[in-house]
């Protein structure tokens, strides 16, 4: 199953841990909060987003099914 | 279709341009003597308007029937909210209905719950003066005769631009601000007290109680058959007046503003989240989305204005963009960051030589603000940013030189006064 990197936009206190755990899917804006690239996370990039989902201090970071219509 | 009531002279009125569907004053004697009492018939309302192609009158204009089957689906007892939360400031729709026809609100709402398999609902409306208590009252009057089956409960909405949006609504019902939530999941699985939960506007209601009525095909003789129906809408004409009309979807603009008569410069539809039209553009189009989605607009929640000439475009928009970005929850940083800095950002553009850079500023923050937020109040507020810039660039270059070539600088559309301080403001 493809996977999708979101980030909860209420919880997201701008840390910026992601951008630097997942460079390739996240930058930040000019204020610091995550803009995250909507393709989804190929295999190759999993271990690095799982990470990014774990070390989000505001734990505002979720790797959702792709088809979920949300 | 329940032949043994008499329809209140529906073919009389179920014409396009003359539609009174929903508008006539009625207590509950008189809705009685007219409709009858509710026509429980269980799940299979949801067939019924889905065939009627009912969609939702509070803006965002979503099949009526899906969100029915989403909760009914759900596989635990669910919770219906009637929203009559009408936030838009120059918006009266809803309010109107309520005092006008509060017992076809109520009997959909009863519906609405039989056919979603629950006894749970809410009422969820503003605080104006008296209108909570004439509500109880109509409850009341409802549960002396033995009308209802799911038991309603009333509550009052903050005055705050958001506290009608779907996951506010459910906060407030929760005892909680009136603020948009992440709607991860969403409301339809886990809204109120945590059931599958069921938001419908007050005037979809009460269309969804003609409709278990009278079926689908009468619903449909009103509309066109890809937005079929009437709609109420609110109209702010050219000469400051403003009337709650029912409509057949399709109808002209220009009618319904009387744009003829009381010309106007431009025409803002769908309120302070929607999109300015030139006024000659306006004059040609309907009021259905299939016309307005071309000239990037949508019916939403029926809310008309047209500004008149001698007014000035600029300043109307710099209060309004203020508004909205004092109205953000403040939760999501794309939001809180974006929207003052548009505001300011839009300010400073109506004023005598704004600096080169402005304008290329606001594009970016606009695009910052976009489709990061929680709720859609980003979103909104960059449509209608984007809309003034483009239908009053002429205006804004006069600006840039000192000129504004309005007769009257006071204040035309309303913007409430007062911005949300603490979280009491919120609840």
């Amino acid at each position: 199953m493809s996977q999708q990197l979101r980030v909860n936009p209420i919880a997201c206190t701008g840390h910026g841990v992601c951008a630097e755990l997942l460079p390739e899917r996240v930058i930040l804006d000019e204020w610091g909060y995550p803009v995250i690239s909507p393709e989804p996370i190929p295999p190759a990039l999993r271990k690095a987003a799982r990470r990014a989902v774990t070390d989000c201090p505001a734990l505002a970071l979720l790797l959702s099914g792709h088809q979920r219509a949300w | 279709m329940n032949a043994s009531h008499v329809l209140p002279r529906h073919d009389r009125h179920a014409r396009p341009g003359d539609p009174s569907r929903l508008l006539q004053a009625m207590d509950l004697d008189a809705h009685l003597a007219a409709y009858g009492p509710p026509p429980y018939g269980g799940r299979q309302l949801i067939e019924v308007v889905a065939a009627a192609g009912l969609t939702g009158r509070g803006g965002a204009g979503f099949p009526a029937a899906r969100k029915l089957t989403a909760v009914a689906e759900a596989g635990r007892r669910a919770v219906v909210v009637g929203n009559g939360a009408e936030s838009e400031p120059a918006s009266r729709k809803d309010q109107q209905l309520l005092w006008t026809a509060p017992h076809l609100v109520l009997d959909g709402l009863q519906l609405a719950a039989e056919a979603v398999g629950t006894t749970r609902a809410y009422l969820y409306v503003n605080a104006h003066p008296g209108f909570p208590e004439q509500l109880g009252s109509a409850l009341a009057a409802r549960a002396a005769a033995g009308l209802d089956r799911a038991r309603v409960q009333l509550v009052t909405a903050p005055p705050r631009f958001l506290a009608g949006e779907e996951s506010a609504v459910v906060s407030r019902i929760n005892g909680g601000p009136a603020i948009p939530r992440f709607k991860v999941p969403p409301v339809f699985r886990r809204g109120v007290a945590g059931a599958p939960t069921l938001v419908h506007n007050v005037e979809t209601l009460a269309h969804l109680a003609q409709i278990a009525r009278y079926g689908a095909n009468w619903f449909r003789a009103a509309g066109t058959s890809a937005e079929p129906g009437t709609m109420l809408a609110t109209c702010w004409r050219a000469d400051g007046t403003v009337e709650v009309v029912e409509t057949a979807i399709g109808v002209p603009l220009g009618e319904l503003l009387r744009l003829g008569e009381l010309p106007a410069q431009a025409v803002l539809v769908g309120g302070y989240h929607g999109t300015w039209l030139t006024s000659g553009r306006a004059a040609t189009l309907p009021l259905a989305n299939a016309g307005l989605r071309p000239a990037g607009a949508a019916v939403g929640a029926g809310l008309l204005a047209a500004l008149p000439h001698g007014r000035c475009g600029v300043a109307e928009a710099v209060r309004v963009v203020r508004y909205l970005a004092a109205e953000s929850a403040g939760q999501c940083g794309p939001c809180f960051n974006g929207l003052p800095r548009i505001a300011a950002g839009l300010a400073e553009l109506a004023r005598p030589r704004p600096r080169p850079r402005l304008r290329a500023d606001l594009e970016r923050w606009a695009g910052l603000a976009e489709r990061r937020g929680a709720c859609h109040h980003p979103d909104g507020s960059v449509r209608f940013l984007r809309s003034t810039l483009a239908i009053f660039g002429t205006e804004l270059t006069a600006h840039a030189r000192g000129k504004c070539s309005a007769t009257s600088h006071r204040p035309f559309f309303p913007v409430p006064a007062g911005v949300p301080a603490s979280q009491a403001d919120w609840i």
